[in-house]
């Protein structure tokens, strides 16, 4: 078999791997689920009265916000997955095998992209019970997915580069959440930027986060999206640029 | 000394054996030369490798002859799992070389890793999937196509005594189950060259037996093993070959029954109460055996090998008696590994961390 059929081949026996344990570890999958659903019960009913979005009611503006940052939480549960994978001994046994190498990584990015589809998918459900009703084409929404998608993917490699670079599973834990918080709270996505003082709007406004979820918003809420989706998949495109290669050499080194 | 003296000959046999003829061939010839050099499934020349600032292996020299069990003895940080991560390709050595089957493990890797299985302690299965599932898997990423890898699967499942368990998480396995999963993974591709690792470290009597017997039935079909223990009994059992590694230096090579001849097939050994007794206790062995005692002060015991085992101890015991000397145990013990490291180094057998620094 040719190298880059067999790449493939690896990968998609490595995404499988991922896919059919996630329902049998119940953590990840309440993970993955329930705190996306309590982020939307909260700001949607307890935050949302307060909040002041022009234009648009507040689910309206809320839920493309929560769908990045779902997709953007995933990074950690890649990296925790890895990790573990690194603890128990199975990325050892991959190494023995005759076996693609880039397949571990592919494997792991492209099975959490899947599992944040379905995520995305659950929480468009739970969106509409609560009120959402995006006013966006098929074809603007096909779109808003893809950025989604993409940003999903690019994040994942964070996931994993922060997996690599730490010695336990408890560091990759900690470590995976701390910059997303900032990065996910400063941003467009729970409230507009134009209510934060101006040091933060700085920030706030540019951030690839936001990036993202204003093109997400756009394209749900039939709002001009500008140059938004391009810069979105620069931003995403740019970030994965990086991480895929950092990823290679830290697992590189990390297993050599 | 004289398992030295062994190796040397090995060595020299096979120089000559070898030279001049082409590099790689691996076919049967009725040539003696040719028969030589593939007769060596795996071979370790000057292996050295240093984690920070322990040195984990110092110029390790190694040659397993094909078809058989070799163990590698030796404590916990001993050296003997980097010495089997070096072979399967997991780590580089920072010099030396080594080949598996007489493939360079540094520079074609990913040939080495088509020939060989990896068992053991740092070789885990996958606790979310099935035995089933974690079989089929490990055989697709060995290159299998997925109704080969299902017949594999179901062929090793019955021979294991999983069948029963075959599609039921493999988290909800006992420890016996597991490793014997484990192993049934490592084989799938039918490697030529398996190394198990530690494979029936924790378990209970039983389960190790089961292991143990799988791993004879193993190598009827030809197949190489390199097995790492912790336990001078399963070295015994199931190795035609022993090395004993000690400070990530081999120590002692040679057959099982070479290295018992060392310690003695049966020593009687004397724990004293008060550490002032033990040079007595020490004559009263001598004495008595004909040998030259082992003296754990540590432990405060005397420790020599017998011949005849039953009758020594009533020596023993009886001077022990008459000088008035109070012990803590008394008794005639089968060799364990803390004697074969006793009477090759004279120190007991330590554990360091330096594995556990990898």
């Amino acid at each position: 078999m040719t190298s880059p059929a067999r790449a493939l081949k690896d990968s998609g026996v490595v995404v499988w791997r991922q896919l059919i344990q996630l329902p049998r570890i119940p953590e990840v999958l309440v993970f993955a689920l329930i705190q996306p659903v309590m982020f939307v019960v909260l700001f949607r009913y307890v935050f949302g009265g307060a909040i002041q979005t022009p234009g648009e009611s507040y689910v309206n503006y809320l839920m493309p916000g929560i769908f990045a940052q779902t997709v953007a939480f995933g990074a950690v549960a890649s990296g925790i997955g890895l990790a573990e994978d690194l603890r128990r001994g199975i990325i050892d046994r991959f190494r023995s095998l005759p076996m693609a190498r880039s397949a571990v990584l592919v494997g792991r990015t492209v099975s959490d992209l899947v599992r944040n589809a379905a995520v995305v998918a659950v929480m468009m459900g739970v969106g509409l019970l609560v009120g959402f009703r995006p006013s966006g084409s098929l074809g603007a929404i096909i779109v808003a997915f893809g950025l989604l998608f993409l940003t999903s993917f690019a994040f994942s490699w964070i996931g994993v580069v922060i997996a690599l670079s730490m010695k336990t599973v408890e560091a990759v834990q900690s470590a995976g959440f701390i910059w997303l918080f900032p990065l996910t709270f400063a941003s467009s996505a729970f409230v507009p930027t134009d209510s934060m003082p101006s040091w933060l709007q700085g920030f706030a406004v540019n951030q690839p986060f936001t990036v993202v979820v204003n093109a997400v918003r756009a394209l749900f809420l039939a709002q001009p999206v500008g140059n938004l989706v391009w810069l979105s998949v620069v931003w995403m495109g740019g970030i994965s640029a990086v991480m895929i290669p950092l990823a290679t050499r830290q697992y590189r080194r990390r297993t050599g | 000394m004289e398992i030295q003296k062994w190796l040397v000959v090995v060595h020299a046999h096979n120089l000559g054996a070898t030279a001049g003829k082409p590099f790689g061939v691996r076919s049967r010839s009725p040539l003696v030369g040719w028969r030589a050099m593939s007769d060596i499934a795996i071979r370790v020349e000057g292996v050295s490798k240093q984690f920070g600032k322990t040195l984990a292996l110092e110029k390790i020299d190694l040659e397993i002859p094909r078809g058989i069990v070799f163990g590698l003895l030796g404590p916990n940080g001993s050296g003997k799992s980097t010495t089997v991560r070096i072979l399967a390709t997991l780590l580089q050595p920072d010099e030396g070389s080594a080949t598996v089957d007489g493939i360079d493990v540094v520079r074609h890797p990913a040939k080495v890793r088509e020939r060989i299985g990896l068992a053991g302690q740092y070789a885990a299965v996958d606790e979310y999937l099935t035995g089933h599932e974690n079989l089929v898997m490990f055989g697709r990423l060995s290159g299998m196509s997925k109704g080969d890898a299902r017949m594999r699967a179901g062929e090793l499942l019955a021979e294991f005594d999983l069948a029963d368990a075959a599609h039921r998480i493999s988290k909800t396995y006992s420890g016996g189950m597991r490793r014997r999963l484990d192993l049934a993974s490592s084989l799938m591709a039918r490697p030529r060259i398996l190394f198990l690792d530690e494979p029936t470290t924790g378990l209970d009597p039983r389960g190790r037996l089961s292991l143990w017997t799988i791993i004879q039935r193993l190598v009827t079909d030809g197949t190489t093993v390199l097995l790492t223990t912790q336990y001078l009994e399963e070295a015994d059992r199931l190795a035609q070959r022993i090395a004993v590694i000690d400070h990530g230096r081999v120590i002692a090579d040679g057959s099982p029954a070479e290295l018992k001849a060392r310690v003695g097939d049966e020593s009687v050994e004397v724990a004293v109460v008060r550490p002032a007794d033990l040079p007595a206790a020490t004559q009263i062995l001598a004495a008595a055996t004909s040998e030259e005692p082992i003296v754990d002060v540590e432990r405060s015991r005397v420790i020599a090998g017998v011949s005849d085992g039953a009758a020594a101890l009533a020596r023993v015991s009886a001077a022990i008696a008459e000088a008035g000397i109070a012990t803590d145990d008394l008794g005639l013990r089968r060799p364990t590994l803390d004697e074969v490291f006793l009477s090759l180094t004279g120190h007991v057998a330590e554990s360091s961390d330096a594995e556990e620094a990898e």
